[in-house]
């Protein structure tokens, strides 16, 4: 029996189909655009943006780590193709999923997913009530949330903290000075 | 649209099945024509991937939701990446005759 594959798990879309080069020697009708998968956007995101180590975000991704440095260097390399040589970059699907919502039903009190995030759930599949609400993140058995221990230090006030991060850690606010945690905002080390 | 209900028994007043891939049997009922079929679950003794091995059956028979009393962390981003909802009751004692029931239900409103 061949194994099954456990596909990539992404935090979210990437809100760009791709990227257009410009100036006088770049000629689209004569290159072929480098195609960048969405596995390979999200790992140089959480690398290069986030500024996550690929430990971190080989656990984000739930994949290996070494499967996450190869999916990294090809991202890379794609890049550079891309700049070096005036190609346009597609981003486009892989083996990825989008993790989805989860919502409680206060009519007959169960839980279930929005399993199609470009469609928004009104009612409950279970008994059609429309009193649903999101289910609450700390509920870990449902949303199935994964949480990692971080060392943070603000960028703006320097306030530095040990936090207990869910999954959109880049949406961490400083607990000092309340502004966003992100980007350059260090993340120095996993606890 | 079809549905598929994890059942401890091959019959309409048996209870829901707590566990996904372990369960007696699939209770497959598809809306668009009311009918209600019984599948025992061939992979309910598997020491592993019962679980995914039952998505792949349910999703071979284009099953969109399942309803069931919990599902695994394996099984969850296996059905995210097929689209198939999860629905996990919070009333387990409830019959597979009473679930249907509430399904029909639905399928009335949104016709
Ligand atoms: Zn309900
Ligand atoms: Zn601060």
């Amino acid at each position: 029996m061949s194994r099954i594959k456990t596909p990539r798990k992404l935090s979210n879309p990437p809100i760009i189909r791709g990227f257009n080069p410009y100036g006088p020697l770049v000629d689209l009708t004569k290159t072929e655009s480098v195609i960048l998968h969405y596995e390979e956007f999200e790992a140089f995101k959480l690398c290069d943006y986030d500024h996550l180590t690929h430990h971190q975000a080989s656990i984000l991704m739930h994949i290996s780590r070494p499967t996450f440095t190869r999916i990294y260097a090809s991202a890379r390399s794609k890049i550079a193709i891309s700049f070096a040589e005036g190609r346009q970059i597609e981003v486009e699907g892989g083996k990825i999923y989008f993790e989805s919502d989860w919502y409680h039903c206060n009519q007959c009190q169960s839980h279930f997913n929005n399993p199609d995030r470009m469609l928004q759930l009104t009612n409950c599949p279970l008994c059609g009530s429309e009193q649903i609400e999101n289910a609450k993140q700390e509920d870990k058995s449902i949303t199935d949330r994964e949480e990692i221990s971080m060392h943070l230090v603000c960028a703006h006030c320097g306030y530095d903290v040990n936090m207990q991060v869910i999954n959109r850690y880049s949406k961490t606010h400083c607990p000092h000075c309340k502004r966003l945690m992100r980007g350059n905002s260090v993340l120095k080390n996993q606890i | 649209m079809k549905t598929a209900i994890t059942s401890l028994k091959a019959c309409m007043d048996s209870e829901v099945d707590l566990q996904f891939g372990h369960c007696g049997c699939f209770v497959i009922y598809d809306s668009t024509n009311g009918s209600i079929e019984f599948l025992p679950n061939p992979y309910r003794e598997n020491k592993e991937q019962a679980g995914l091995l039952a998505i792949q059956l349910l999703h071979g028979k284009n099953v969109q939701k399942i309803i069931s009393g919990d599902f695994g962390q394996k099984v969850k981003p296996i059905l995210d990446s097929h689209k198939i909802q999860m629905i996990i009751l919070s009333n387990t004692n409830i019959t597979i005759r009473k679930i249907i029931e509430l399904l029909q239900e639905q399928s009335v409103k949104t016709t």
